[in-house]
């Protein structure tokens, strides 16, 4: 390995390494949790969109904050798919994999396609860390690596080298080392060190040694890329054909808190978030928090049931109630929920899904809550329930969560993922005129006949069977609501037998007559033919690109995606009969597939998978191939 | 001459909803309703920035009586309700009706919590030291050795002291009443109003039907005085039908004394609603009966930061300081770039 010869700056004799053009790449950059692999990809992601590529993007954590240095369990990765046309999943086999150690080499080297590009910070490999990973021999030594091309690059020595007169302990010096190992991927894919200089600037401004520390060896990475033979090759990625307009990066949890804070504001109303942390939903509290000069209040609240009780609190008093959590804190605020159902109260919940059951994978992704979200509650209780597609359709179904909740006067259920949550994808940001605006109405009169019925009645509906929301500090609508069964109209307790068959139909219809005010189903590809491939939630991006492959095979595959779960769209059972067969993809072990096959009678097929990782678009496939036999 | 701000003139009978109430013949709960409605009437605050948000159990019924703005919870988690209601709401006046198992058992944590963030809103708390709703099982406050449907050999669980709990998560009001003294009653709810921060409120109320008389030490008029003490901001503490005992500080401890024989007034420990350290109110929120008289009426009365104003201040200095954020700003927050 030619160390010796490094300049910090392309010296004379720079070899220009050929660069070929490529359409689409995927690389992980993995490490230690403590080694900063997710900023890494995080700023290769960055860096990516804003070179005018489409990117997708898997970050994978591990539970623990810092598991035992070097160990298998503690070994975080960061995945980035970008690419010259459009894209939906953060791909599912590597280009390009860069191990910092030997436990990061052990678990992500699966994922690595045959010869496909291995960078490892050959420093790491040392016997106590082989040891650590389990390794017997240093794979770096024997022949366990020759399918792929591999580069053995010594980044700590390199690195520490980079930033050799600043006067930095080694631990401090150690600390940027995953920002040489960035600088030399931005010089394989030819990206701009721009904009991580600007953010190095922007995140150490007040920390010059830092600053400097940061800068250098990223440059360093960069020019060793440039200046050594070490890697023969390097790639372009040309701009993706996308829409005009102003794009940023978006995650699912930022889509999530901008999306209602957006609705708040273009419903003119205060909005009130209470949560509780919880992976990995905590971010949404964490960006809401920092919006107070929007006008959010942000509360973290004692518990779940706390943290729900106060968007319910504050529903009742005219804020836009919201409160988010994973599936555990689903299952302590279920009664609560039960309550805003019965008070008919408008209340946004946001579930961002993870494997279960109990505390079960806390950092891994999962869609299996779909059931709890549906039926999961005492007694005949209907939510309404969305769900997103993607990050960036997490701003538009959020929006359409507070729309139908405040429209409908009903508690919805945001049905987001951990993949969807920390994804990212690029955002066409909209025009804020474009944005539908949310009718809010506080009564501020009596709606009594004045014929012996009381001044005002609080179940009184409209011909949606929708309420109105009287809020506190209106006079002369004073009332009370509550958790018992209630009289329809007058709203007072009743215990009657008819009554209260009355009423729970009537709450079923209500969410029901949604169905009327959602856009109808549709479908990518043939109107009917041999399959239909219908999924729900963060799925879509696999689904969509397997579907697509399948028909340029020649293959009359259709694919529908549910954002509206409760109610479905109207033309929901009409698509299914088009189609000979119906696939139903999901990372649980078949729940939207019950509830069609127990809505719609019909007879359809699942590919489940539950290993808190997204599909990969070759399982898909193949599942498709299979059917189409 | 009539005054320029003309008050709204309620009546108890104004703050009465068209409800029949439901609550057992005798119960303690119908003297509470009718000082509540004789404490509020006459304060000025007009019924429709009232609201009473209650849990579960007999006294959670207590909303659908007032004709104010009322929501009857879940139970034990009235306190979050209201924290969101009045955090995001501050015009309005919220009362927490709740009970010994509502409070203290199924909703302990929110009650802790709420108290501890001093939002400004009143806890009203039952004490019955049962279950009543759900016909008569020992409750948190019930007695060691209380013989119910659920404990015939007598409860095993040590009770909690609903101040002693109070004070311990830093409540700023603190005070203990009884259903059958009625003034005692309005005056302590009046107080509890005129606190600025969370009120916390223990009634003594008797539950006719599965505890009848447990407070009886408390209540009867003829050894009454010699089992209570009345507080009084500043005065000694002072008991008895003569008027000649008293608790005095012995080391940490208290201990009553009888005057004379060489102890004064002098001797005796003076309260001090206002004292900045809790220490006081805990003490006697710890002299439990018989051992002790129990004492009633205001143990704390501090001021301190209210959770919903400083909520408040931080949205409002931001807005002042970096202006009202517009969503164009807001989506443009992180790096951009244009696709032409
Ligand atoms: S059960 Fe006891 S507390 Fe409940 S209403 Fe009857 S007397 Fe009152």
């Amino acid at each position: 390995m030619p160390v010796s010869n490094l300049s910090a700056a392309p010296g004379p004799q720079a070899r220009k390494a050929e660069a070929q053009e490529v359409e689409s790449v995927t690389i992980r950059f993995c490490g230690d949790s403590g080694d900063g692999m997710q900023l890494a990809g995080t700023q290769f992601t960055n860096a990516s969109a804003m070179l005018g590529n489409d990117i997708s993007t898997l970050p994978d954590f591990p539970a623990e904050i810092r598991a035992p240095a070097g160990t298998l369990a503690g070994v975080s990765g960061f995945q980035v798919h970008f690419s010259s046309h459009d894209i939906h999943t953060p791909g599912d086999k590597l280009n390009t994999l860069v191990a910092m150690n030997p436990a990061a080499l052990k678990t992500n080297i699966k994922d690595l396609e045959s010869g496909g590009i291995l960078i490892v910070n050959s420093d790491a490999f040392t016997t106590s860390d082989l040891h650590k990973a389990g390794y017997k021999a240093n794979p770096l030594e024997d022949d366990s690596l020759k399918g792929y091309r591999v580069y053995k690059i010594r980044i700590n020595t390199l690195n520490r080298e980079a930033v050799a007169d600043m006067k930095l302990s080694p631990r401090e010096a150690d600390r940027c080392k995953n920002f040489f190992a960035l600088g030399l991927v931005f010089w394989l894919y030819e990206r701009s060190l721009d904009p991580t200089l600007r953010w190095i600037h922007q995140k150490f401004g007040k920390n010059p040694a830092v600053l400097e520390a940061n800068t250098r060896t990223l440059k360093a990475g960069y020019n060793y890329g440039e200046t050594t033979e070490a890697l023969p090759v390097h790639y372009r990625v040309p701009k993706a054909q996308i829409k005009p307009g102003v794009y940023r990066k978006i995650t699912g949890n930022e889509a999530i808190a901008l999306g209602l804070v957006a609705a708040a504001n273009l419903a003119n109303m205060p909005i009130c978030c209470a949560s509780y942390p919880i992976t990995p939903a905590s971010d949404i509290l964490h960006h809401l928090s920092e919006l107070k000069r929007y006008g959010v209040r942000a509360i973290q609240a004692e518990d779940e049931i706390a943290a729900i009780g106060m968007a319910i609190g504050a529903a009742f008093g005219g804020s836009l109630g919201v409160t988010g959590t994973s599936g555990p804190g689903i299952c302590l605020k279920s009664e609560a929920i039960g309550l805003a159902v019965m008070t008919e109260l408008p209340l946004v919940i946001i579930d961002v899904q993870r494997g279960g059951p109990s505390t079960g994978l806390p950092t891994k992704t999962e869609q299996a809550d779909l059931l709890q979200a549906m039926f999961g509650r005492n007694g005949e209780c209907p939510v309404a329930i969305v769900a997103p597609c993607s990050p960036a359709d997490c701003f538009d179904m959020v929006f359409e969560a507070v729309r139908l909740a405040i429209s409908f006067m009903t508690p919805v259920f945001l049905l987001s993922d951990g993949y969807l949550a920390n994804g990212a994808e690029p955002w066409l940001i909209p025009k804020v005129d474009d944005l539908p605006k949310i009718k809010v109405e506080h009564p501020t009169k009596g709606n009594g006949n004045g014929n012996g019925e009381a001044h005002f009645l609080p179940y009184k509906r409209d011909e949606r069977l929708v309420r109105q929301w009287a809020i506190p500090g209106t006079a002369g609508l004073e009332h009370r609501i509550g958790g018992l069964e209630k009289e329809d109209v007058t709203g007072n307790v009743s215990y009657d037998p008819a009554n209260h068959e009355h009423m729970i139909k009537t709450r079923a219809q209500k969410i029901a007559n949604i169905a009327n005010e959602i856009p109808e189903l549709a479908v990518n590809g043939p109107a009917e033919g041999d399959l239909l491939v219908i999924g729900w939630g963060g799925t879509y991006g696999s689904i969509n690109e397997a579907v697509k492959n399948a028909q340029k095979k020649g293959h009359k595959v259709a694919q529908a995606h549910l954002r509206y779960l409760n109610p479905m769209p109207k033309n929901t059972g009409d698509v299914l009969k088009r189609y000979k067969k119906v696939l139903v993809p999901e990372l649980n072990t078949g729940q939207l597939r019950l509830l069609l096959r127990g809505i719609f009678l019909v007879d359809a097929v699942g590919l489940n998978k539950v290993q808190g990782r997204p599909f990969l678009v070759s399982e898909i496939e193949a599942k498709i191939e299979e059917m189409l036999k | 001459m009539s005054t320029a701000t003309s008050l709204p003139t309620l009546t108890a009978k104004d703050l009465a909803s068209d409800q029949e109430v439901r609550w057992c013949p005798g119960c303690g709960d119908y003297s509470i309703l009718a000082q509540m409605k004789k404490a509020l009437a006459p304060l000025g605050i007009p019924r429709e920035k009232m609201v009473f948000v209650s849990g579960i159990g007999c006294s959670s019924r207590f909303p659908y009586y007032m004709n104010t703005y009322g929501f009857h919870s879940i139970h034990g988690r009235a306190p979050t309700f209201a924290t969101g209601l009045k955090a995001s709401r501050p015009d309005l006046t919220v009362w927490v009706i709740t009970g010994d198992g509502d409070g203290l058992s199924i909703g302990g944590n929110h009650l802790i919590h709420a108290i501890r963030r001093n939002i400004d809103m009143k806890i009203v708390l039952f004490n019955n030291e049962i279950y009543g709703l759900t016909k008569g099982q020992y409750s948190p406050t019930s007695r060691l050795g209380t013989r119910t449907k659920s404990s015939p050999l007598g409860s095993i669980d040590n009770p909690l002291r609903p101040l002693s709990l109070a004070i311990g998560a830093e409540a700023t009001f603190v005070a203990r009443t009884v259903d059958v003294d009625i003034n005692h009653l309005t005056e302590t709810l009046r107080r509890a109003s005129a606190h600025k921060g969370t009120a916390f409120i223990e009634i003594y109320q008797n539950c006719k039907i599965f505890n009848d008389l447990v407070f009886e030490y408390a209540t009867d008029k003829s050894i009454k005085a010699d089992n209570i003490l009345h507080l009084e901001h500043g005065k000694p503490l002072i008991f008895g039908k003569d008027r000649n005992k008293g608790i005095r500080l012995h080391g940490l401890d208290p201990e009553v004394v009888t005057l004379g024989n060489g102890i004064t007034v002098d001797d005796l420990l003076i309260h001090d609603e206002k004292a900045e350290e809790p220490s006081l109110a805990y003490l006697l929120s710890r002299m439990v009966y018989p051992r002790f008289p129990e004492c009633f009426g205001v143990f704390r009365a501090v001021e301190r930061p209210i959770y919903e104003d400083t909520l408040n201040k931080q949205i409002d200095d931001a807005i002042r300081t970096k202006g009202r954020g517009k969503l164009e700003d807001l989506f443009a927050a992180d790096d951009t770039w244009v696709v032409a």
